[in-house]
């Protein structure tokens, strides 16, 4: 059957089950659970549409020799530059991978479109703003946030750099658009990446919402006097939630029962490592690749944010 | 080239479940009221790219009619979501997080110097200003004044009843609760995640929470009124 067919016999089954569905969904935990589906998803889409017609434009309308004439050649100077360049891109961590992708197929190293990756939804303006309002009379908590966000992503980038193997990424086959017109390539990379990327983030929704609902909260009031629980606690807690990075802040504000240093790990884990951005790497750049770095950047993030903890506090 | 025309209606529909829940106002159970621009933009632009898509592949119907059959295709899991919003539309959440997440008033504002009350009697106040005004300025601004709070109803232990509401600062996955203990004249018959709207004054009493350990402030009750469950559920 094609696929066309398939999809509208979906359609008909779901309108016509809808009764039953809603029974099936009605105790309190289900309902719950697919609130919090839902608005992650719908919290995201806006990020995932802007994302994806950037990346969409980058694949047609920027010249394939761009980004390697505006980025130093050296790519160890690359790495820090397309960091800091990250600052400039308005959008959480869905916005961010897509446009990683397009990056990469645009020949800019991937250790500098990884590093990027990592800080464009951690250290932009929007996201710097959220944080000031939401830590007030600690402004200490944005200059950390921003150093140790950026740190860890140009050291993930280098060790890319080193380390990183080229076999690991794949590489989205997108049709050839040569032959059609510029918009027509336009609107067909944009659908491509749109579906793609929206359809990854509903795993990691999925994911989220479950743990939302089934983890029970008291754990970490009870790691929260221990120095190095407490830590271990709220990085774990970002990658469960996958909350947006512009909303992080205020959630990272109200665990006030946490060390500092440990809910500046929690901000800096956040944007980089979480359950939605892991579905969408496997996505974009495959699960070879995503199996390797989302633990690393864990563990980096981890290690420089409590690094400049220890600095600062 | 189905493929393609099976994205574009996929994209279609989840664009088109953006725009409804948008336009009926049920946005709101999932995310912050200020999100409305972004997700006409955001759902506009999945339709027209959508349509835009169909159209060309109609136009030129002669390409290659190949599926390449088997691989599997992210984008039927967003049918998932979609026909969450349209069929299901859950309800904002309520008492089962309230008890998950416990109250979250934060830390106290850096300026506590709370302006008095406006005029009024009895006077409006959210849920989160009266507890803030209790917590963290020690009702100093509340004292003797009757006030209105709206909010759903939930049972703490020891058979105490709350009045709550949630906050959230961007969708329901960062959804926390923020709690009042009753006390006074309570009627009868409050069930749990049933919306009502309470007069009373402050009572200096306090419980701590049993999940997030902050305090929870009190209200001293004189009168309780049901009412239906506001549109905009979160403050």
């Amino acid at each position: 059957m094609r696929s066309v067919e398939v999809l509208a016999v979906l359609l008909i089954v779901a309108v016509l089950a809808r009764g039953l569905l809603a029974d099936a969904m009605d105790s309190p935990v289900l309902q719950s659970w697919t609130t919090v589906f839902i608005s992650i998803v719908i919290q995201a889409m806006p990020f995932v549409a802007l994302g994806t017609l950037l990346s969409a434009a980058i694949a047609v309308f920027v010249p394939p020799g761009f980004f390697t004439k505006a980025l130093p050649k050296n790519p160890v100077l690359a790495v820090p530059a397309a960091g800091l360049a990250g600052g400039i891109l308005p959008g959480c961590e869905c916005a961010s991978v897509p446009v990683a992708g397009a990056l990469v197929r645009r020949g800019v190293t991937p250790g500098a479109a990884l590093a990027f990756l990592l800080s464009a939804p951690a250290i932009n303006p929007v996201v710097m703003i959220s944080t000031y309002v939401a830590f007030p009379g600690q402004p200490s908590m944005v200059a950390a946030r921003f150093g140790a966000s950026l740190a860890a992503a140009v050291v993930m980038g280098w060790l890319w750099l080193r380390l990183g193997r080229d076999d690991w990424l794949r590489q989205p086959a997108h049709h050839d658009h040569a032959g059609k017109g510029k918009l027509m390539a336009f609107v067909s990379a944009a659908r491509h990446d749109m579906t793609q990327a929206g359809g990854y983030l509903a795993i990691g929704a999925f994911a989220a919402a479950t743990l939302n609902v089934t983890v029970p909260p008291t754990w970490l009031r009870a790691v929260a006097e221990n120095p190095v629980l407490s830590v271990l606690a709220l990085a774990a807690l970002a990658v469960v939630l996958s909350i947006c990075s512009e909303a992080d802040a205020f959630v990272a504000a109200s665990l006030t029962q946490f060390s500092l240093t440990s809910r500046l790990v929690f901000l800096v884990v956040g944007p980089m490592v979480d359950l939605k951005l892991f579905a969408m790497q496997v996505g974009a750049f495959g699960r070879r690749f995503a199996l390797r770095f989302a633990p690393t950047t864990f563990a980096v993030a981890v290690l420089v944010s409590v690094g400049t903890g220890a600095l600062l506090w | 080239m189905v493929r393609q025309a099976t994205r574009s209606v996929i994209l279609l529909l989840v664009g088109g479940a953006i725009l409804k829940t948008t336009i009926s106002g049920t946005f709101v159970r999932y995310v912050k009221e200020g999100m409305w621009p972004l997700l006409y933009v955001a759902g506009g632009a999945m339709v027209l790219i959508a349509v835009l898509g169909l159209v060309g592949l109609f136009r030129k119907a002669d390409g290659h009619g190949h599926e390449h059959g088997g691989r599997f295709d992210a984008a039927w899991l967003l049918m998932v979501p979609m026909l969450a919003v349209l069929l299901l539309a859950p309800p904002a959440l309520g008492g089962f997080s309230v008890n998950r997440t416990g109250s979250a008033l934060g830390t106290a504002p850096a300026n506590t110097d709370y302006p008095p009350l406006a005029a009024g009697d009895p006077v409006r106040l959210s849920v989160l200003d009266y507890a803030s005004r209790s917590v963290f300025d020690g009702g100093r601004t509340l004292a003797d004044r009757n006030v209105k709070l709206s909010g759903f109803i939930v049972a703490g232990p020891d058979g105490r009843v709350y009045l709550a509401r949630m906050r959230i600062n961007c969708c329901a996955a960062d959804a926390r609760p923020v709690k009042i203990g009753l006390t006074g004249a309570l009627p009868g018959g409050l069930a749990p995640d049933s919306w009502f709207e309470v007069v009373g004054k402050y009572d200096p009493r306090t419980d701590l929470d049993e999940v997030s350990a902050e305090k929870i402030p009190y209200i001293a009750v004189a009168s309780a009124n049901p009412i239906a469950a506001p549109k905009k559920a979160y403050e």
